[in-house]
Formats: C-alpha cells, sequence, structure tokens
C-alpha cells in the first residue's frame, strides 16, 4: 500500500503484491491436493477391480452357478450365473413396482397435491424415507412378510425391500423434473381445452419424459448395488431360478459370502462378481447419461 | 336455465341463425339430454367450416371481479366484446387486463386460490354457470400467450393437431384441419414441407404464430391474445396483425398489449384499464384522439404507465 506513494511508476497501484500470489498459490495448491486425495481410493478401486476381476472372468464364471464345493479345487466352484440373473430378475420386479407408483406419486404432488397441507406431509415422509439405512428396509420385509407370515425367503420378498428403497428415489427425482416443465405449456394445453389428464398424459409427461427416465435409471443402479435389503429377503442359494417365489441369489449377496469364504477361489470369484456388478450399474449410469441429453427441459 | 339453453341449442342446429353454438357440447356429459349426435354437425364439416365467414360471437362481462387469495385484482368490470370486432385492452402493469381475459377462458381460477365473481356470458351462455363444462368454454374461447410456447415434444403438425387430438374422443382425418389452420394463421407456406419437424426449430414469430394455428385448429368462436408480439421482432409482429385482421371476420379477438400503436393499428374498440377497474371503451380513434376520461388521456399520452 505505501508503494503507491513511493514508486514514480503510475501503473504500481494494478500490480499484484507478492503476498496475494503467495496465498494464491497456497489456497490453489491446497484444493488441487485435496481432489488428489480423493482420488486415490477411486483410482485403487478400479484397478483393484479389474486387476482382480479381469483375472477371474472366464466364459465359464457367467454360465455356471456356483457349485457350494469350496473345498475342492478352484475350477469346480463355480460361476456366478444364478447371481446375475437373479439380481436382473429382483431388480426388473422391483423397478415394475416402484416406478409406476413413483412416478404417480410424482404426478400428484407436482399437479394436484402442490402446496397443500397433505403433499406437503408426502413430501416431507419421502425424504424421510429417502435417508432410511437400506438394511432398514430388508428389516421391515423381514418382519413383515418372513417372520409375520411365518414364511420363508424369496426373490420378490428381496425386490419388495428394493422397491421400498427405490420409491423415494424415484419420487424426488420425477418431482424435481415435472416441475421444470414450464407452467406455459399446462396454460396452453388447459386452454385449448384439453381436460387435465389429457393435459397431463400428452404434454407434460412427454416433455419430463428424459428427466424423469434418468432419475428412474439412477434409482435402478443403486437399487442394484444393495445388498443389506437382500440379505435377509431374498436368502443366498446357488440354484439359478425364475420362480421369484423361491431363494433367490444375487450379485451383491453372492460377493458377500465368497468374501467371508476360507477358500483362496472363491475369494477371486467375489472379485469377478464384483467387476461384472460394477459394469451392469456403469452401463445403467451410461444409459442415464444419453437419456439425459436428450432432455427437452433446461 | 339449462332447459333454455337446450331448446335454445336445438334451435340454433337446424336454423341458420346462431350455426355455432351447436358445435361446443356446452354441459357436462352426464345431463346431456339430446343425443351428441345431433350436438356436433357443424364439427363434422370443421374443416371448410373455419375457411367461411360467419359471426363471431359477442362476450359481455358484467361487474367481473377476481381475486388472488384475499387481494382483489379486478373491482368490477361492465364490458361488452362485440361479434367480429377486434378489441384492445390497454393499461399500466398490474392493471387486471391478463386477469381480465383469462376470467373470459376461465383460466384464472387454474391458479390456487384464484376466483372470480360476477358473470362472463358469451352469447347468452354465463360461462360460470354450474352446468357448464370448462373444457367445451375453453374450446370455444381460445387463447395466446405472451410466449410463444408450442410442445416442445411434438413436431409442427402435432401442435396444431394437437387441440384436436387432446380435446375430442374421435379425430378422423387431420390433415385438413391442421392445413387450413396454417393457412388461416398464414404459416403453410413457410412449413408445409416440414410439418414433421419439431414446432420448437421454428423462428419466434413463425413459433407464435403456430400457437395461434393451434388455437384456431380447434375453431373456436372468440381468440384472446395476451401481449401476443411483446417477445417478437417488427417484422414478425407485423405479421401477427394482419392476421389479426383477416380472423376478426369470423372470430371475435380480444388483445392485451402494451403498445399503444399495435392497438391504434389493429383494434375496433379500445378499453383502458386502470388498478382492475374498466376506466373507458370506444372506437380506437376516439380513445387516442379524444377521450372522455383525464386518466385516459394522460395514458394515452404517455403522462403515466
Amino acid at each position: 500500500m505505501s508503494a503507491r506513494g513511493a514508486t514514480t511508476d503510475p501503473l504500481a497501484r494494478f500490480a499484484v503484491s507478492s503476498a496475494r500470489r503467495r496465498r494464491d498459490r497456497i489456497a490453489r495448491g491446497t484444493i488441487l491436493s485435496a481432489t488428489l486425495i480423493a482420488l486415490v481410493p477411486l483410482v485403487l478401486i478400479i484397478y483393484y477391480l479389474l486387476h482382480r476381476g479381469l483375472g477371474s472372468w472366464s466364459s465359464s464364471l457367467f454360465t455356471t452357478d456356483p457349485t457350494g464345493n469350496t473345498f475342492f479345487k478352484s475350477s469346480s466352484i463355480g460361476g456366478i450365473k444364478s447371481a446375475i440373473l437373479g439380481t436382473l430378475e429382483i431388480v426388473a420386479l422391483a423397478s415394475a413396482i416402484s416406478i409406476p407408483i413413483g412416478i404417480g406419486v410424482a404426478v400428484w404432488l407436482v399437479e394436484y397435491g402442490r402446496a397443500s397441507r397433505f403433499a406437503h406431509t408426502v413430501r416431507f415422509f419421502v425424504d424421510v424415507l429417502t435417508g432410511v439405512p437400506s438394511i432398514v428396509f430388508g428389516l421391515f420385509i423381514y418382519i413383515v412378510l418372513i417372520v409375520g407370515t411365518g414364511s420363508t425367503y424369496a426373490g420378490y420378498k428381496g425386490a419388495f425391500a428394493l422397491a421400498l428403497l427405490m420409491l423415494p428415489v424415484v419420487i424426488r427425482s420425477a418431482e424435481v423434473v415435472l416441475v421444470l416443465v414450464p407452467a406455459a405449456l399446462r396454460e396452453s394445453a388447459l386452454a385449448l381445452g384439453a381436460p387435465r389428464w389429457r393435459m397431463i398424459s400428452s404434454v407434460v409427461l412427454p416433455t419430463a419424459l428424459a428427466g424423469m427416465v434418468t432419475g428412474v435409471l439412477l434409482a435402478i443402479a443403486r437399487a442394484a448395488g444393495e445388498t443389506a435389503p437382500l440379505l435377509f429377503t431374498a436368502g443366498a442359494t446357488l440354484k439359478t431360478s425364475s420362480n421369484l417365489g423361491q431363494f433367490m441369489n444375487s450379485l451383491p449377496v453372492q460377493i458377500y459370502s465368497d468374501v467371508t469364504s476360507p477358500t483362496t477361489a472363491v475369494e477371486h470369484r467375489a472379485w469377478g462378481a464384483a467387476l461384472t456388478l460394477v459394469v451392469m450399474i456403469l452401463i445403467v449410469n451410461l444409459i442415464a447419461r444419453l437419456v439425459s441429453r436428450r432432455s427437452r427441459l433446461a | 336455465m339449462t332447459p333454455t339453453r337446450s331448446s335454445a341449442r336445438v334451435a340454433d342446429v337446424s336454423s341458420e341463425g346462431h350455426p355455432r353454438l351447436g358445435r361446443h357440447d356446452w354441459r357436462s356429459p352426464a345431463p346431456a339430454p339430446e343425443p351428441p349426435a345431433g350436438a356436433r354437425p357443424g364439427s363434422a364439416s370443421g374443416g371448410d367450416a373455419a375457411v367461411e365467414n360467419r359471426p363471431g360471437l359477442s362476450v359481455r362481462l358484467e361487474q367481473l371481479r377476481a381475486f388472488y387469495g384475499d387481494a382483489e385484482q379486478l373491482r368490477g368490470v361492465d364490458l361488452e366484446f362485440r361479434p367480429n370486432e377486434v378489441t384492445a385492452i390497454i393499461g399500466p402493469s398490474g392493471c387486471g387486463k391478463s386477469t381480465l381475459i383469462r376470467c373470459i377462458n376461465r383460466m384464472h381460477e387454474e391458479i390456487p386460490n384464484a376466483r372470480a365473481e360476477g358473470r362472463v356470458m358469451l352469447d347468452d351462455l354465463d360461462v360460470y354457470g354450474p352446468s357448464v363444462d370448462v373444457v367445451a368454454v375453453r374450446r370455444a374461447i381460445g387463447m395466446v400467450f405472451q410466449r410463444p410456447n408450442p410442445f416442445p415434444t411434438m413436431s409442427i403438425f402435432d401442435n396444431v393437431a394437437a387441440g384436436l387430438r387432446l380435446t375430442a374422443r374421435r379425430n378422423g382425418d387431420l390433415r385438413p384441419k391442421v392445413e387450413a389452420a396454417l393457412r388461416s394463421a398464414g404459416l403453410w407456406g413457410e412449413v408445409s414441407d416440414r410439418l414433421g419437424k419439431p414446432g420448437a426449430g421454428l423462428s419466434g414469430g413463425q413459433q407464435q404464430r403456430l400457437c395461434i394455428a393451434r388455437s384456431l385448429a380447434v375453431d373456436p368462436e372468440v381468440i384472446l391474445m395476451d401481449e401476443p408480439c411483446s417477445a417478437l421482432d417488427p417484422i414478425a409482429t407485423l405479421k401477427i396483425e394482419e392476421l389479426i385482421a383477416d380472423l376478426k371476420t369470423r372470430i371475435t379477438i380480444v388483445i392485451v398489449t402494451h403498445n399503444m400503436q399495435q392497438a391504434a393499428r389493429v383494434a375496433d374498440r379500445t378499453a383502458f384499464m386502470l388498478d382492475g377497474r374498466l376506466i373507458e371503451v370506444g372506437p380506437t380513434q376516439e380513445i387516442f384522439t379524444n377521450p372522455a376520461d383525464l386518466r385516459t388521456e394522460e395514458y394515452v399520452t404517455g403522462k403515466f404507465g
């Protein structure tokens, strides 16, 4: 500051002081290192997944069921076919339940409930559900559908637990997108003489479609990776099943049981299963990204 | 009221006197005493009907009051929009112009906590009457908004057909109706070779004419325009104004505008509003050159507003 009076250079007051330059360098360095530190575990996870997972990938991994013969030679432990198909079946049923209900709730909230007291209550409970730990959904289904009915594990019970987990995510993401649909479009449709339900089905939903698909796919991706809700609802089993009323294997549960196995070959299979799960979720996420690019909302 | 209307409508359909009332099913479907087939002979020939010149319908506001919650935005307006005339509504921002026209096709009630009192008479039908179907009212009274807002997921063709598809239970061939509406809106020549392209790909002025075509396609008796040119450049504005002059031969037009030159160019009659009240209405020439009320004179000469 005092340099301003001392120097004869009229431009000196525009010069950046060296102290400020130093503070700038320190601040930049700090946030850069924070970024790098955060990257370390991410890179390591991907490295180990690829390194160990690709090593255990083979055609038989995808085409055979686990045998359960964990104490014999590694070639006889079997693959993860039942887990892959089980995950697909359970997630498909969970989606079939949660997506229509969730979008229905979101449409009601945006188009009908609006700022009513009941709508606020619904939003509050949806927010609470979003924060509930996933194991609690599993526990709830366990108490109601397994202990309550005196029956045992089944694929559809796991799907119910995942559907509960997905529901708040679907509702919230769809609601956000529906709110983005310009009010002017709703007004034009109503001013043309469209009944409210036609306005919603022919103008609002198509406009919001891409955004809603993105939100739904992210909910699916999240549900596909959950272990806790499936552990004591769908159970763990070896055989591939297309009957959702029976025990059903899934990738997260398979990984969980393989990792806890004392046999090295089985532990390796866990890496293969983990990489498979990550690739499946990655594909869903990529589709979500592609779809969101086609969105007609800003 | 219901029996009177029923008999009046039967008469309308059969005679040439009011051929237009019969085209709309005013009541909600449930209490309709006549077979709906009798109510729609006009709409079957809607394609060419849109081209021929017929008298429009008058709209008469009687002690119209409108509220947003507890706030009174319109404080009792009596005003008649005559058939086949363009009436401009002018006045400073917030004076209730938009609220007023939104009351005419009952769009006002779409806003939470908003309500209207008084009567809006479309010819001799009270659009706020207890047995009146709001959907039929909006079909008969079309609306064009401030910003062009074609449906973003639809093609040009689908945008124009939207009104027909969204309202009718069954539709025959939509092509002639879409073409007639686009021709009426002066857009056919510009878009006839790309009807399948998205409506959002057109220029602002074309989009606004597309929106006008969209509201023309359902064959309305009245069109309400809420500052239709405020988002457009002067050339696009000129085209819309020419279009308004064409349309008034068969449609009653109410246009809200901030642009007093525009009111002077397009309107047969002009209404000046201030603070939720109608101050003065009369032939446009008179309102601009020899207004009866001092406030009108101050506004049109730019002393305030």
